[in-house]
């Protein structure tokens, strides 16, 4: 059936009980979102170490692919030098917009192939997308901080 | 004569086809906009395949024809809500574009003439408005505050959903230059006092504007009695078309009131060095107009008074006063707004629980409905204003119109049911 398509246990699991959520400090940049469709909002920060994700904490409301896709990230980004991260962010991306059409690289997205029936629904790919870029404003902010 | 929803329902092919692989289609979101019946469709085809003409400016038959088939829907909106003459009905794109030409005109009043003096709108004085408007009922008046220098100020909501109106006489005061308030609230339901609002206006010189958006699809609307000075309504949210709007005005206001778009038909004549405008209604007509939409609404209007309002009316109370005792017999449903019939419409925003007590969130909701074939909307309705009064960013809006049914209304506690049982389980 369509929904359960969409909501994969993946899903499910992370929005019952999410991974890395609440405000941490230190930071090095803090953004706030929003969706305006559906209302979700997410505030996150970043702290940098060197090119590397030192850590990413965020305070979600919204719907639940909207909160699942912020504690994927945060497992998927966390940790890892931020080109790397980047890359999966840019593949997170084509794989949202490919309204379901292609093949996801599991390599990349591990968990985040989740989302692939999301992709399909096109009032929630933002919901998807969201924590996702925020992360990448933060991370410009941070490292525009860290050049000055 | 009591409404027939079978025989109603044969009137509009939408409700017959399936959406959602094969699911029957549930249609709760007529707030939003409503369906349209064969006639109304028909009188569109039947405009453009043999009248279809410009209008007014046309020398020939089909113009003649076209502008007859414009300006007689002119004629029947105004009969439909007891307005004085036709010549106070102006037609625009919805009725967020109503609310919007009644704000720039006034802003558009500091450079008119001194017969536009009363509009005039500047620092040190007030715009009231209220927390429940939909976002077209706000934004146009936060501008026009921001260009004049002129402060917003807006009516509170109670717990209950209804206007908090104690502090009426200190909130409309000789300062207040215009009071602009939805007739019915899109979110909560609720109807609102609009009459005594406007008396209490009108004892300071105020003018009133009445969002009626909500109001004309549901109940027998006067705008004289009312007692109000602008009502603004949208077609597609009674069954017409989208793309036309009205908003009718008092025919010594629309005199003096200063144009809002210029262009083509609104003129009278017009010289390099300057222009001077059509009478109203034409006056705030500029270009050409949704001619085949006007066609549509007054086939829509003609519909509607065929099945007969106080008829549409007392069958939308019943299935209200049904769809309101169903949701609360669903465990973790909080309606937001009157949990009574009484003085409310058929627009239910509510939030849902799951079985942990943990809120389910209205996209969410309304993503496994729709699964279902359900349709209703999530989000916050254009009123975050409102949503954020009661401590929520978003709701799942049912909303109802005459081809509803009880059984459709069970066929939303059911999946609301599913919902909870969907989230539900670890
Ligand atoms: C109360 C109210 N006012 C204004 C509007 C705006 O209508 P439209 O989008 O047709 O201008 C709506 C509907 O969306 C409404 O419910
Ligand atoms: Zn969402």
């Amino acid at each position: 059936m369509q929904l359960e398509s969409m909501y994969q246990d993946i899903i499910l699991d992370h929005y019952r009980n999410p991974h890395h959520k609440g405000l941490r400090e230190p930071y090095d940049a803090e953004v706030h979102h929003v969706n305006p469709t559906c209302g979700d909002e997410v505030t996150l920060r970043v702290r940098l170490d060197g090119d590397e994700v030192a850590d990413v904490s965020y305070d979600a409301m919204g719907c639940s692919i909207s909160q699942a896709s912020a504690s994927v990230m945060t497992d998927l980004v966390i940790g890892r030098p931020v080109k790397d991260a980047m890359v999966t962010g840019d593949e997170f991306l084509k794989l949202m917009q490919s309204r379901g059409q292609v093949e996801p690289d599991e390599d990349i997205l591990e968990d985040a192939v989740a989302f692939t029936g999301v992709s399909k629904y096109p009032a929630r790919i933002k919901c998807a997308l969201l924590a996702w870029m925020a992360w990448k404003d933060a991370t410009a902010k941070a490292m525009e901080g860290s050049d000055a | 004569m009591s409404i027939d929803v079978e025989r109603i329902r044969a009137d509009f092919p939408i409700l017959t086809r399936t959406v959602r692989d094969g699911k029957a289609l549930v249609y709760l979101d007529s707030a939003n906009t409503s369906q349209k019946p064969r006639q109304v469709i028909d009188a569109i085809e039947d405009y453009y395949a043999r009248h279809n003409a410009n209008i007014h400016r046309a020398t020939h038959q089909l113009g003649e024809e076209a502008t007859e088939a414009y300006e007689g829907a002119r004629i029947k909106v105004a009969n439909f809500i007891g307005a004085g003459s036709e010549t106070e009905v102006v037609f625009t794109k919805n009725i967020s574009e109503g609310i919007n030409l009644v704000a720039y005109a006034m802003g558009n009043a500091a450079t008119a003439g001194p017969e536009a003096e009363r509009f005039r709108v500047g620092p040190g004085d007030e715009i009231v408005i209220t927390e429940m408007e939909h976002h077209s009922n706000i934004v146009p008046w936060q501008l026009l505050a921001q260009r004049t220098g002129a402060t917003l100020r807006w009516f509170r909501v109670t717990d209950d959903g209804r206007l908090d109106l104690s502090d009426i006489d200190e909130l409309i005061n000789e300062r207040t230059k215009i009071v602009a308030v939805a007739h019915q609230s899109n979110v909560l339901g609720t109807i609102n006092p609009v009459r005594l609002i406007a008396d209490r206006a009108h004892a300071v010189g105020a003018l009133v504007l009445a969002d009626g958006a909500q109001a004309v699809p549901h109940m027998r609307v006067n705008v004289q009695e009312l007692g109000v000075d602008f009502y603004g309504f949208t077609a597609h949210k009674l069954c017409g078309p989208t793309g036309i709007g009205v908003l009718w005005g008092r025919a010594e206001l629309l005199e003096t009131l200063p144009p809002f778009l210029g262009g083509g038909e609104m003129i009278e004549t017009v010289a390099m060095e300057g222009s001077t405008f059509a009478p109203p209604p034409h006056k705030f007509e500029a270009g050409t107009m949704p001619i085949a939409e006007a066609a549509g609404l007054g086939a829509a209007i003609d519909y509607l008074n065929a099945l007969g309002i106080d008829d549409i009316a007392a069958q939308q109370n019943e299935l209200l006063a049904y769809a309101l005792k169903s949701l609360t017999a669903v465990g973790g449903v909080r309606i937001l707004g009157p949990t009574e019939a009484e003085d409310r419409g058929t627009a239910i925003s509510f939030t849902l629980e799951g079985p942990d007590g943990r809120e389910i969130h209205p996209h969410d909701v309304s993503q496994v409905l729709d699964a279902h074939g359900i349709a209703v909307r999530a989000g916050h309705h254009c009123a975050r204003p409102l949503h954020r009064r009661f401590g929520v960013t978003a709701s799942t809006r049912a909303s109802l119109y005459f081809y509803n049914t009880t059984a459709d209304v069970d066929a939303l506690v059911e999946g609301l049911r599913e919902t909870q049982k969907f989230f539900g389980s670890a």
